[in-house]
């Protein structure tokens, strides 16, 4: 169970102000990562997210360059799941092999606010925020990299 | 059951009945890198990676920022270089080669109804010889030099008819950005796109290069065309016969189809710092242009410097104007020296560069200062995507850039007469 407090974003958040481009060949360091996490968005993120907030955002969250620091930074950052009315493709690939469950529940993203707390329940595949708000199985190999803690765990585990 | 294209390929490559919606372990008969494989050497290190699952599987092309702008990119292809030397990885073009995009088909490693995975969001141009070709992360190529396998997602296919014929000096450049402007930069979000209809069983392979390279601007996963006798007659000599073409089954399901008439097509700019920011020309305004770009993966083939020089004819270059030019491969580079498209360029006031990805990613060879406006062949034209966030960038036609260097403003190639 994921529970934490919502951060939340509009539509078409793109990767530049999630992470920006000027850090992504000189900042490595997962906690590093973390202080610039949404630095161009809100710069109260980083100073305040907690272990297993949930950042929802609109549509196409995570548009714009590939980068995979915009999924990482979250990761670092402690961030539980994103929530979003969907998501730029790579995006959300990248936040599956970062480890950081990723979810697309429109109806949940127009009924919470900023500061709400919420619940996600992957073995249930629901969401709870007053109401509950299901989502679809995450199918098997996805989970099995989600469940590893990212795609370089889940490729060790592999080989292993 | 009736399928697409792209559920056909994927059974193939999996060996079992794939819909759109599943996620497949595929694996890809190519995986493309290039100067990034620096940093994907680091992470394949990290999961443990000792020899690379196929050696022959991956291409890696160094086309970025070549030649080196600096000691660290210098150190990177160092890196590149040796790593591949030690792994046996024999598909390997150094910096003289040109951009991966370009490259790949022109040695014969892109084939009808292959895979096509590539850590550059612009692989989706190979669509264009009916591959199916997506961009994917650099953790994720790591993950294919590991274990020869990367998880994907079988798309849902949207279907664009296009149909009539380019008025002069309108081209496909134009109308990639007609239709971006109309769907949206997530008009084709997880999408596969194909492309159908009579204009398109008559296009050039470059035109087919054109529109599979945009439908990453439009957010989808992959775009292609069933490959023409154009694309045929190309691919002859390049790679073996044995063609394998796959095609959607007439009733397969399409969760969109859309229709272009290209016949009253206009030239089209996208204006900053958006793809999706697209008018016709006039309509962005009385702009002031510093610097031209003809060039990139989106437009460095020949016949696009040939469509400039038509459009230039006798005039010179505005001297306010650096024009800068970027042959996408040593192949056109060379083609571009025989038939002295470089002379009459270099005559005309341009500057002939080496083949490669130039300015366009920002990194070196054409660098904008604060305040200046670039019109460019490229495929972005993001805040800061030249190097410089205080920059503007217009995207257009070679035909638009032209006459826009032509004029020293923002022109539509129609009015130079």
């Amino acid at each position: 169970m994921i529970e934490g407090k919502v951060w939340k974003y509009g539509d078409n958040v793109n990767t530049d102000v999630i992470f920006p481009g000027k850090y992504t060949y000189t900042v490595t360091d997962p906690a590093e990562m973390a202080s610039h996490a949404m630095e161009d968005l809100d710069p109260e993120f980083a100073m305040n997210v907690k272990p297993g907030d949930i950042v929802v955002g609109g549509a196409n969250f995570g548009c714009g360059s590939s980068r995979e620091q915009a999924a990482f930074c979250l990761k670092a950052a402690g961030v539980g799941a994103v929530i979003a009315k969907s998501f730029a493709r790579l995006y959300f690939r990248n936040c599956i092999n970062a480890g950081l469950p990723a979810f697309v529940q429109p109806e949940l993203v127009d009924a919470v606010s900023a500061g709400d707390v919420i619940k996600v329940d992957i073995s249930s595949g629901k969401i709870i925020a007053g109401s509950e708000y299901p989502f679809p199985e995450f199918p098997e190999e996805v989970k099995a990299i989600l469940e590893s803690g990212g795609l370089v765990e889940w490729v060790k585990s592999q080989a292993g | 059951m009736p399928k697409t294209f792209t559920e056909k390929i994927f059974s193939e490559n999996v060996g079992h009945d794939v819909s759109a919606g599943e996620i497949v372990m595929v694996s890809p008969d190519v995986a493309l890198s290039h100067d990034n494989t620096a940093a994907i050497i680091s992470t394949f290190e990290k999961m443990g990676g000792k020899k690379v699952n196929d050696p022959t599987r991956h291409v890696i092309v160094l086309d970025h920022c070549v030649p080196a702008a600096d000691s660290k990119h210098a150190a990177n292809h160092q890196k590149i270089r040796e790593w591949v030397q030690e792994q046996d990885i024999m598909n390997f073009f150094d910096t003289n080669s040109g951009i991966c995009h370009q490259v790949l088909p022109e040695k014969g490693y892109v084939k009808p109804g292959s895979v096509v995975l590539g850590s550059d969001s612009h692989t989706t141009t190979h669509g264009a010889f009916g591959a199916f070709a997506a961009g994917i992360g650099r953790s994720e190529l790591a993950c294919i030099m590991v274990t020869g396998k990367l998880w994907l997602r079988c798309p849902e296919t949207m279907r664009i008819n296009i149909t009539g014929e380019f008025p002069d000096r309108v081209s496909a450049k134009d109308l990639a950005l007609r239709i971006i402007g109309d769907i949206g930069a997530d008009g084709g979000l997880y999408r596969a796109v194909e492309f159908c209809g009579d204009a398109v069983e008559r296009m050039s392979v470059g035109d087919l290069m054109i529109l599979c390279n945009l439908t990453a601007e439009m957010g989808a996963k992959n775009g292609y065309a069933i490959p023409n006798e154009n694309v045929i007659d190309w691919l002859y000599g390049r790679v073996n016969n044995d063609l394998k073409i796959v095609e959607s089954d007439p009733d397969a399901e399409f969760v969109a189809e859309m229709r272009f008439d290209v016949s009253a097509l206009a030239p089209q700019i996208a204006s900053p710092h958006a793809v999706d920011n697209v008018s016709g020309v006039p309509e962005a305004g009385n702009i002031t242009v510093h610097q031209a770009l003809l060039g990139t993966c989106t437009n460095g083939r020949i016949e696009d410097f040939h469509s400039a020089l038509e459009v230039l004819g006798d005039r010179k270059i505005n001297p306010n104007v650096r024009t800068l030019v970027f042959p996408a491969s040593k192949e056109v580079y060379e083609e571009g020296l025989k038939d002295e498209t470089w002379l009459k360029l270099s005559e005309a006031g341009a500057t002939i560069m080496n083949p490669g990805c130039g300015p366009c990613l920002g990194a070196h060879e054409g660098v904008l200062a604060d305040g200046e406006v670039c019109i460019s062949t490229a495929n972005r034209n993001f805040k800061g995507r030249m190097g410089n966030p205080n920059s503007f960038i217009y995207l257009g036609s070679p035909e638009s850039v032209m006459a826009s260097a032509v004029t020293g403003k923002i022109t539509d190639p129609r009015e130079l007469t």
